[in-house]
């Protein structure tokens, strides 16, 4: 063989299998093939590109013309923006962005009416989906469509719609590449994991995953602690229909899924042991995620948890082009608070809710990735940058 | 709850587009080949399906795809679909080409054959 061996991520098809999910087609299938390789192809050979640029020409120029070094990230991005290298680099991966949205909407509008048909009839009489029509959508949803998801997560094409849930759960696993496992939930199995290896004696009888989505995450954490009480809240009902019904297809029973802001849930005070996010506080706002904070500490039993899943931090000794490649996302796959999100310093954000900095951790955990061998990195691979399934964890108990 | 998927699948996501080049023809035209291009794939992986099934059902297999060789016929029909397809792509390079070849007459612009006519 003269072939090298690649990283290739695993063909669409592999994705885990529950009743809920849309029918794909074969084309619907190539088409997601062909994104998730566009995808590992702008990240592993042409992205690197971008530190190339960076360091021969982007750097020596910007230090020739201003007789300095870059001072912060922002002057970073506005002198990349004109390099072609990073102009080739963004405008493809935004297109593949678009792409994948299309992809996936086509495949679940098409058979829009037999999703909400299938997913009323798992929900019909059961008490664990409870939807709340009068909700106020928080504008930090409202406003934005996040990573370019049109309608975001709460809009409702005609009444019981779940088409915006069914296409993040089928197009998630070709925006990583497969990276979150078969069933996109690597995030939850690993927090699950984390805590039941270095908390054993930790039993929690009541668990609320906050901004829950489809659920995908959750579940795993209903499966780890199944003689818990877990309650799972999103303010999008297309998320909260399909997510129940996807978790009863899966015969995961014991989660509660119910719409809520979570800023606001008028759940009793200190009546959860532990309250988990994962990938949502990126998704909020500037007053909104301090907020949060005081809600959750405020439902936090004496000696409960809490822990956010999210991308690294940007701390002060963070390489200023590793913060820009890694903020890209938040100005053009729409995530504007992204930016933001990551310069807060988490022990400040932690303590102004209540909790004490000795009680306050991080830690890294990677995604358990339960796909065949095949389909996982052969050979190390750079990073892509704010889709990798690498996090950190910060969190803190109240004492 | 008539919805049309089509249109609705490809619909603008909030917020104001970036456009990283610095003229946004350039990107419309990138956008517009790598849809071809994904469709492309596609296509390719259809036929490597029916190829597989062919040779699971016995009915031919890859090695006799990868041995076959047009005879002169086949070869010319195929030579002349792959040379209507490229100028179907080429298109507006052949017309560009045809333009500064044409004189001014067949060069004017609708508005200027139009304002001709009226006197005509």
């Amino acid at each position: 063989m003269n072939q090298v061996a690649i990283n290739v991520p695993p063909a669409w098809h592999r994705i885990g299998k529950h009743a809920m999910a849309p029918e794909a087609s074969h084309d619907e299938i190539a088409r997601f093939n062909f994104i998730a390789n566009l995808n590992k192809y702008l990240a592993t050979v042409i992205s690197p590109g971008n530190r190339i640029a960076y360091e021969k020409r982007v750097r020596p120029g910007f230090m020739r013309e201003k007789g300095r070094d870059f001072q912060n990230r922002r002057e970073v991005r506005e002198a990349m923006l004109k390099d072609p290298h990073f102009q080739t680099w963004s405008a493809l991966r935004r297109a593949a962005m678009e792409m994948r949205q299309q992809a996936g909407r086509s495949m679940v509008l098409r058979q829009a009416k037999e999703l909400a048909q299938k997913a009323a009839k798992y929900n019909e009489g059961k008490d664990t989906l409870q939807l709340n029509s009068n909700l106020t959508i928080p504008p930090y949803i409202a406003k934005v469509d996040n990573h370019l998801m049109p309608g975001s997560y709460h809009t409702e094409l005609f009444e019981g719609d779940v088409s915006a849930a069914a296409n993040y759960d089928m197009g998630l696993f070709v925006t990583t590449g497969g990276a979150l496992g078969r069933f996109n939930d690597g995030g939850g199995k690993a927090i699950a994991q984390w805590l039941l290896t270095h908390h054993p004696e930790f039993k929690p009888k009541r668990i609320l995953d906050m901004g829950c989505g489809l659920g995908h995450n959750v579940l795993p954490i209903a499966q780890a602690y199944p003689e818990a009480e877990v309650i799972a809240i999103d303010v999008g009902a297309p998320m909260l229909r399909y997510g129940h019904a996807r978790a009863q297809a899966l015969g995961v029973t014991n989660v509660k899924f119910i719409q809520m802001d979570a800023q606001y849930t008028g759940f009793p005070d200190e009546s959860f042991d532990w309250i988990q996010t994962t990938m949502f506080l990126h998704e909020t706002s500037g007053k909104s995620i301090y907020g949060i904070m005081k809600e959750i500490y405020r439902m936090l039993t004496p000696g409960g948890l809490t822990m956010h899943i999210e991308q690294p931090q940007y701390t002060p000794d963070m390489d200023l082009y590793e913060q820009f490649i890694r903020d890209w996302d938040a100005f053009y796959n729409n995530e504007p608070f992204w930016s933001k999100m990551h310069d807060i310093d988490v022990v400040e954000l932690l303590t102004s809710a209540g909790f004490k900095a000795e009680h306050i951790f991080q830690v890294g955990v990677r995604a358990v990735n339960d796909n065949e061998d095949h389909t996982k990195p052969r050979a190390p691979e750079p990073e892509d940058h704010g889709r990798a399934a690498i996090w950190n964890v910060f969190g803190a108990w109240k004492k | 709850m008539e919805i049309n998927d089509i249109l609705l699948a490809g619909a603008k996501a909030k917020g104001k587009r970036p456009y990283f080049f610095e003229d946004p023809a350039v990107e419309r035209v990138l956008n517009i080949t790598m849809a071809v291009a994904g469709e492309l794939a596609v296509l390719r992986e259809r036929l490597d399906t029916i190829e597989r099934l062919l040779e699971a059902k016995g009915i031919l297999s890859r090695a006799e795809i990868e041995a076959y060789r047009p005879d002169a016929k086949s070869e010319e029909e195929r030579q002349r679909w792959h040379a209507a397809y490229i100028a179907r792509i080429l298109r507006i390079v052949q017309q560009e080409m045809e333009a500064i070849q044409d004189s001014p007459e067949n060069n004017r612009t609708m508005d200027e054959v139009a304002e001709e006519l009226e006197k005509i």
